[in-house]
């Protein structure tokens, strides 16, 4: 370990290189990271970890707080699995059904990480409320979706279907053909190839797109609270709570909520790295 | 795929391919025209004066401004850092390029609460501001602060990987022959990586206009000040000015079309100069 640490930000081939800038360089990265990044996140962990036990146990008891953050992260849970589903439909698709316009189709998936947030909220809400193209005729079926925790669901379903379709495709692109032969010649059908063979072979990737896609809903702000309402206790998502306190001058409580979301979600993210790495040596490779 | 035994049969394919469109028509295409028909709903004439109002007018102003400022920063940094880590060996890099990552995993509005807690009045440094009369908060350099943080590792994490698998032989080889450190940058470095740079100032330039959360927290939405074009898109609405809020947005769309289409053109025609990431 100490080993390990000794040479950190050192260069460790000074002689080998004709290369200059290396000082100036990596000088003005780390000075740059530190000011736009590190210190202002700092100075959020400073201000939570000025938080005492009793404010924390105030905090954490408030059921406005836990819904609000219950609703992120279970809405930005389902999600995430229901853009595991169509995501991986629409990777399996694109990737091996030609159909006319597919490149036309594929570069769009896109869209959500180029549209602005705010404009994918409006117009989200524009669709699903009451009298919107969708609301209405959702509506006589008994479902409301806007202003309520399923219109949650859906802003967060729109942000995170890009991040499922572009970590499975690449791994579905590779995956063997010939390997689909084999099973097939030993007597599989193409179900029992799919759950044995492809799925177990895009897994990882579908796994890396969940959480990708888990964490950016947990965060997502501007594509949600148009069409959420933001009912407190019922479909008021905790970013959202964060900047209600801040507006309140209740600087304690708006860190502490980023202080846990910033938590979870990262041990998520850690979670997920460490399961892969697990899963890589496992596997041998 | 010649192979019969794994081609699915044709109404599995043709039922797939339906699901997997109608899905991408419900959630992608339709919010996309909603936009554009909200934004007509009235007429051509209401649309331009929607979008002729003079708090329009200075939000189209102020989103200017900030991407003019916060993108060129961003190029400076990821160029510095590209090389500094595809250039040398040194420990630790694993760890620099993860905090270089950070931002595209804090929610948009803790990207806004961190400067808050740092430069708001409540905030560390926020007395001494104030006896200094500097504002940064709910002015326009807690806003450019805000979005330099969201899109902080577009360039460079579109920069290390290229540069790393470009190597170092060709500038070693111009060093060698005698040209300077920046003559080797500008004459060989950059143009080897001009496509990967372009496609990095893309994705930082529509998220640097398009960002709605962090910025929000810091502007103050004091209208025709420190409203951005997002931010007046929430204000129309919220006013129910919804042809006027869609007009904005409209404008806002037709950015990201852009966008999609240019990176679109750059992934076609320059695959092999660029890094397969998405």
């Amino acid at each position: 370990m100490t080993a390990a640490a000794l040479p950190l930000l050192r260069r460790t081939r000074v002689a080998s290189s004709v290369i200059p800038g290396f000082g100036p360089t990596l000088g003005f990265t780390l000075f740059y990271l530190s000011l736009i990044v590190l210190l202002p996140l700092a100075a959020l962990l400073l201000k939570a970890a000025g938080t005492t036990l009793a404010q924390w146990g105030h905090i954490l008891s408030d059921p406005r707080v836990l819904s609000a953050l219950w609703l992120s992260f279970g809405g930005a849970f389902a999600a995430a699995l229901i853009n595991a589903v169509f995501g991986l439909l629409v990777a399996w698709v694109l990737v091996r059904y030609p159909f006319p316009g597919r490149k036309i189709v594929d570069a769009f998936v896109d869209l959500p990480f180029a549209l602005p947030t705010a404009v994918a909220g409006i117009a989200l809400t524009a669709l699903y409320a009451p009298n919107g193209w969708l609301g209405r005729l959702l509506e006589p079926l008994g479902i409301k979706v806007a202003f309520t925790p399923l219109g949650v669901v859906v802003a967060m379903v729109f942000i995170g279907l890009p991040f499922v379709v572009r970590t499975v495709e690449p791994v579905l692109q590779d995956v063997d053909l010939e390997l689909e032969e084999a099973a097939a010649s030993l007597g599989a059908d193409r179900l029992q190839t799919f759950f044995r063979v492809i799925l177990p072979a895009v897994a990882p990737s579908l796994l890396t797109g969940f959480s990708l896609a888990l964490a950016r809903g947990v965060g997502e702000y501007g594509s949600v609270i148009f069409i959420a309402g933001n009912l407190p206790g019922v479909s008021e998502i905790a970013p959202l709570l964060i900047i209600t306190k801040l507006e309140q001058y209740d600087y304690v409580g708006a860190t502490a909520i980023a202080a846990i979301m910033l938590a979870i979600s990262f041990t998520l993210l850690l979670a997920v790295n460490l399961l892969q790495k697990w899963r890589r040596v496992r596997m041998g490779g | 795929m010649g192979n019969q035994a794994i081609r699915d049969p044709a109404p599995v394919r043709w039922i797939l391919t339906i699901l997997a469109l109608a899905f991408l028509a419900l959630f992608l295409v339709l919010p996309l025209v909603a936009v554009l028909v909200e934004a007509f709903a009235k007429g051509l004439g209401a649309y331009g004066r929607a979008l002729s109002t003079d708090v329009t007018l200075s939000s189209i102003r102020l989103t200017l401004i900030v991407a003019a400022i916060s993108v060129p920063l961003n190029v400076v940094f990821g160029l510095t850092a590209s090389w500094a880590i595809a250039k040398f060996d040194f420990g630790g890099k694993s760890l620099l390029i993860s905090l270089i990552e950070l931002p595209f995993s804090v929610s948009p509005v803790i990207s806004g609460l961190i400067y808050v807690l740092l430069f708001g009045l409540q905030g560390l440094l926020g007395p001494w501001l104030a006896e200094h009369d500097i504002r940064v908060i709910f002015a326009v350099p807690g806003i450019v602060l805000a979005t330099i943080f969201v899109t902080f590792p577009f360039v460079a994490r579109e920069l290390i990987p290229l540069m790393e698998e470009q190597g170092r032989e060709e500038e070693e080889a111009a060093l060698t022959l005698g040209a300077s450190g920046l003559r080797t940058f500008w004459l060989v470095t950059l143009p080897n990586v001009r496509w990967g740079l372009f496609y990095g100032v893309l994705l930082c330039n529509a998220r640097a206009m398009g960002e709605f959360g962090a910025v929000s927290v810091v502007s103050g939405h004091i209208r025709g000040l420190t409203n951005t074009m997002p931010l007046h898109v929430e204000i129309l609405y919220n006013e129910y000015d919804f042809v006027g809020a869609f007009a904005v947005a409209s404008l806002l769309a037709v950015l990201a079309l852009v966008t999609l289409a240019a990176k679109t053109a750059l992934e076609w025609w320059h695959r092999d100069e660029l890094v397969a990431n998405g």
